[in-house]
């Protein structure tokens, strides 16, 4: 006998086909989570912690091209540098804009530049996680 | 622009702790004590290997 789910589910449950919880599709919230920082955290009507994601990424990516560090191009050959391209992209439009805009610098001259290389890494991966945590609210996966 | 050290550390540890805090915790009381408490752990952990490598240089 089928038994009806109620969502949203708890994380930890098995052999549970996961559907949306808010009617957003989870790959809709990965996705705009990922272009636009807190954009899937909005969509889902968590205003508040979007605005906090936005804010907190937005900031690191400002200060990290501020401090002039460097914005990673995907085809350096490099290993490390096609890492920071991987770190770099996951800030999804904020890198589009800074590689249409000419932001960062190339080569990192002065010490506080290789500070704001690691901000921009990792507001990307920061935004990666915060998209993935969208999917998992949008999911149900995660409670609230 | 240029930032100290310190401050940069401070900032690091200030946004990257609201984003662990959010997504690491489901209720809105402990994303707030996950937050600081990553926040202490960024600031404490910098300042603790701080006076290891001064330590190990005198």
């Amino acid at each position: 006998m089928a038994t009806k789910i109620n969502y949203p589910l708890v994380a930890g449950d098995k052999g549970l086909v996961e559907t949306p919880a808010s009617g957003i599709s989870p790959t809709v919230a990965l996705i705009a989570g990922w272009l636009v920082p807190g954009a899937g955290h909005l969509l889902l009507g968590k205003w508040i912690r979007a605005a906090l994601l936005t804010v907190s990424i937005l900031c690191m990516f400002a200060i990290g091209i501020a401090l002039k560090g460097k914005v990673y191009l995907p085809n350096t050959g490099e290993p490390l540098d096609i890492l920071g391209f991987a770190g770099d992209l996951g800030s999804g439009v904020l890198y589009g804009l800074a590689r249409l805009m000419g932001w960062g610098q190339a080569p990192v001259l002065v010490a506080v530049a290789d500070y704001g290389t690691k901000f921009i890494v990792v507001a990307g991966l920061l935004n990666i996680v915060a998209a993935v945590d969208a999917h998992s609210l949008a999911s149900g996966r995660k409670r609230s | 622009m240029t930032i100290s050290q310190f401050s940069a550390v401070l900032l690091f540890s200030l946004f990257t702790s609201v984003v662990f805090g959010i997504t690491q915790r489901a209720e809105p009381r402990m994303m707030v004590r996950f937050g600081a408490f990553c926040f202490v752990l960024f600031v404490g952990g910098t300042i603790a290997a701080s006076w290891v490598m001064w330590l190990i240089k005198h």
